[in-house]
């Protein structure tokens, strides 16, 4: 079982250790960068814009150098799976068709408003994942969105992105 | 006595039928964000912050939205319980502890006993934490009303200062998730100059990241991602409370005045100094195991057990509140979301708010009484609600959520850029969680980001650049060297336990 755990696992958490931590230290180099390019020392009127943010970029460098430095020392016990390919699995179940929904949402081509799209996004979770009945289906993302619609749209008049179907039922 | 009459003005604001019945959606709605996996106290305030914006432009609406807001907190605080107890799965992170002996209990047959102890426990240690706020708070406020620039510096370094110290994880993953969140909030167009710093020419960076989209994405997307890769399924006991399982621990529970006068201790002071409520509770705990004659049965079901973690996390939920009102410093994240809250609606946390603004500060704390009186008894009343919200298959439960998350993230600006970028800070929450990077310190400093580097050019120009400012007179100087000595605390105290002789007896 465990072999076979090891097998499928998506890196070690020692390979995504060594990952973030160097994404760390690229980001503090890149705050660093950008405060000297704005001025990190001192101007006749006080510290310039980029005094405080360059030693933020210092101190993220110092930290992620430490964590970086404490993973390659570290020996057998980071070896273990990060994420098992099954649980990625699932992950990537709920973060693309998320990602889809986000774009569907709003897009240079055709948007479909929040309601239309989270209704689409609850019914194919629900298809997906538990295959309900069509007719529970619709009861369930419809009903969710319409009392969405008026506690939004009515109650608290806060107007959430809207698409072809609005319009043509005369809200905007 | 000032303070007493300053609460019963507080009371006249808080005893409106509009604020009475906000206290009560807040609580029921708090219980439910508790409950569900994915919501918690701080993104599920974040997610309703951006509706109270339009509440808080009407006279005296400031108030009614903390009291919303807040009371969405005691909710969720109350709503860990529930689930920990009958499923085993800690709701929020601050009930893990009560999973030990909670879910053993309710295995037995005795989650009615369980529920019981968890909410009266909670209340007590709210109330403890209340009585606190309503008494030292006016003293802190008057204190700081002398702080300058390079005071409130170091009040935000001994902020900072022990999360590092304190917290249980790795010293330079705080420092690192720390500093991200200061160079995250460094982003946009700095406030001094008018230059715009790290946008690289992007223009949805001009006005910077903001922290309701970064705890939505960290805390709600990424709890998401955590709870699905473990596989969901709900097996529980079934939740039924009558009135004699009630009066019956009632009568129980006086024998442990003991624990819940020492965790109530320790979660005030978790609370104040920013340690959260998590470590508050594990803390209380193991200190109930060692002090408790019957800590050899703890883990077994023991109702002492529940009362330990559960008093102190309510503590330290509840005192959180206080250096915020007072210092402006936060001591939890929600804590936090709930200061962007007071910069958003125009009010400025610290000092003086306890003088602009006494109406806003005591109709707070006399919601506090009124809310943790209004939540006990209705998770009392209502626990088969709750559990029953579990109930509902995760098919459905984790789109809705999602779609929750979504809206709330764009109400924030009306922005689709910033319902992008709370998936982008969902998947960087999933991964920092894995790796123990703590979330808390990055969601603080994102929140206190301008404000600490305003304090600290404000120092810099009052001192010309020198560092020396920050121990330039006795008050200063204390605070910062208390920060670093909490900075320090891991090596100072094995440095004690070496000059003791310690190490010699028992090597870890």
């Amino acid at each position: 079982m465990d072999a076979q755990n090891q097998e499928r696992a998506v890196g070690s958490v020692r390979a995504w250790e060594i990952a973030v931590g160097a994404i760390f230290l690229a980001f503090g180099a890149l705050v660093v960068w950008d405060s000297q390019r704005l001025g990190a020392k001192w101007a006749s009127d006080g510290p310039q814009a980029g005094y405080f943010p360059f030693y933020i970029g210092c101190f993220i460098m110092i930290a992620s150098a430490a964590n970086l430095i404490q993973v390659l020392m570290s020996g057998a016990a980071l070896r273990k799976a990060f994420v098992e390919w099954g649980q990625l699995r699932m992950i990537l179940v709920v973060m693309v068709p998320s990602a889809i929904y986000v774009f569907l949402i709003a897009n240079p081509w055709l948007s479909l408003g929040i309601y239309v799209a989270s209704a689409i996004f609850i019914a194919f979770f629900m298809r997906y994942l538990a295959k309900y009945s069509w007719p529970k289906i619709m009861a369930v993302s419809l009903g969710t969105m319409l009392a969405f619609f008026v506690m939004f749209e009515i109650w608290f008049s806060t107007p959430l992105p809207k698409g072809p179907l609005e319009t043509l039922l005369g809200f905007n | 006595m000032q303070e007493i009459q300053s609460l019963i003005g507080g009371f006249a604001v808080a005893l409106s039928w509009f604020n009475l019945m906000l206290m009560l959606a807040g609580i029921i709605l708090g219980v439910i964000i508790g409950v569900l996996p994915g919501l918690g106290g701080a993104n599920g305030v974040a997610i309703l912050l951006p509706l109270t914006f339009t509440m808080a432009q009407q006279p005296g609406g400031a108030t009614s939205a903390i009291i919303l807001l807040s009371c969405i907190y005691w909710g969720a605080l109350f709503g860990g319980a529930i689930t920990s107890i009958l499923f085993n799965i800690p709701g929020e992170p601050w009930s893990v502890a009560t999973t030990f002996d909670g879910y053993p209990l309710g295995q037995k047959g005795r989650a009615g006993a369980a529920l019981t102890a968890a909410f009266t426990s909670s209340f007590v240690g709210a109330l403890v934490a209340v009585l606190l706020v309503t008494f030292l708070s006016p003293v802190v406020a008057r204190f700081a009303l002398r702080f300058g620039p390079p005071e409130f510096f170091s009040v935000y370094l001994l902020t900072f200062c022990a999360f590092v110290g304190m917290s249980k994880g790795a010293p330079w993953k705080t420092i690192a998730s720390m500093m991200l969140g200061f160079a995250l909030a460094a982003v946009g167009i700095d406030t001094v100059t008018g230059q715009l710093r790290m946008t690289f020419g992007f223009t949805e960076l001009l006005k910077g990241f903001d922290f309701l989209i970064a705890v939505i994405g960290l805390f709600g997307i990424g709890e998401i991602l955590l709870t699905i890769e473990e596989g969901l399924e709900f097996k529980g006991a079934h939740a039924r409370l009558d009135m004699r399982v009630v009066l019956d621990t009632w009568k129980e529970l006086p024998k442990y005045w003991k624990t819940s006068l020492r965790s109530s201790a320790v979660g005030c002071m978790m609370g104040i100094v920013p340690g959260g409520a998590t470590p508050a509770s594990f803390m209380s705990y193991g200190l109930a195991k060692k002090m408790s004659p019957d800590g050899e049965k703890f883990g077994t079901g023991m109702v002492e057990g529940v009362v330990a973690p559960e008093t102190a996390a309510h503590a330290a939920g509840t005192s959180a509140l206080l250096p915020m009102l007072t210092l402006g410093v936060p001591g939890s994240p929600t804590a936090a979301v709930l200061l962007g809250g007071l910069m958003i609606w125009g009010l400025q946390p610290g000092p003086l708010l306890f003088v602009e603004k006494p109406d806003f500060v005591w109709g707070l704390i006399a919601s506090m009484y009124l809310g943790n009186i209004a939540g006990l008894i209705i998770v009392l009343t209502c626990v088969p609600l709750f559990a029953a919200i579990l109930r509902v298959p995760f098919a459905i439960i984790a789109p809705v959520i999602l779609v929750i998350c979504a809206i709330g993230a764009y109400t924030v600006h009306s922005s689709m850029f910033d319902v992008w970028l709370m998936l982008v800070f969902g998947v960087m929450g999933y991964i920092f969680k894995k790796l123990d990077y703590p979330l808390a310190p990055l969601v603080l400093a994102l929140v206190l980001g301008d404000r600490a580097e305003d304090s600290f050019r404000q120092s810099m120009l009052m001192s010309q650049g020198e560092v020396s400012i920050f121990f330039a007179n006795s008050l200063v100087g204390t605070i910062t060297v208390l920060a670093l000595i909490l900075l320090f605390w891991p090596v100072l105290s094995r440095g004690i336990d070496l000059l003791r002789g310690r190490t010699s007896s028992g090597k870890e």
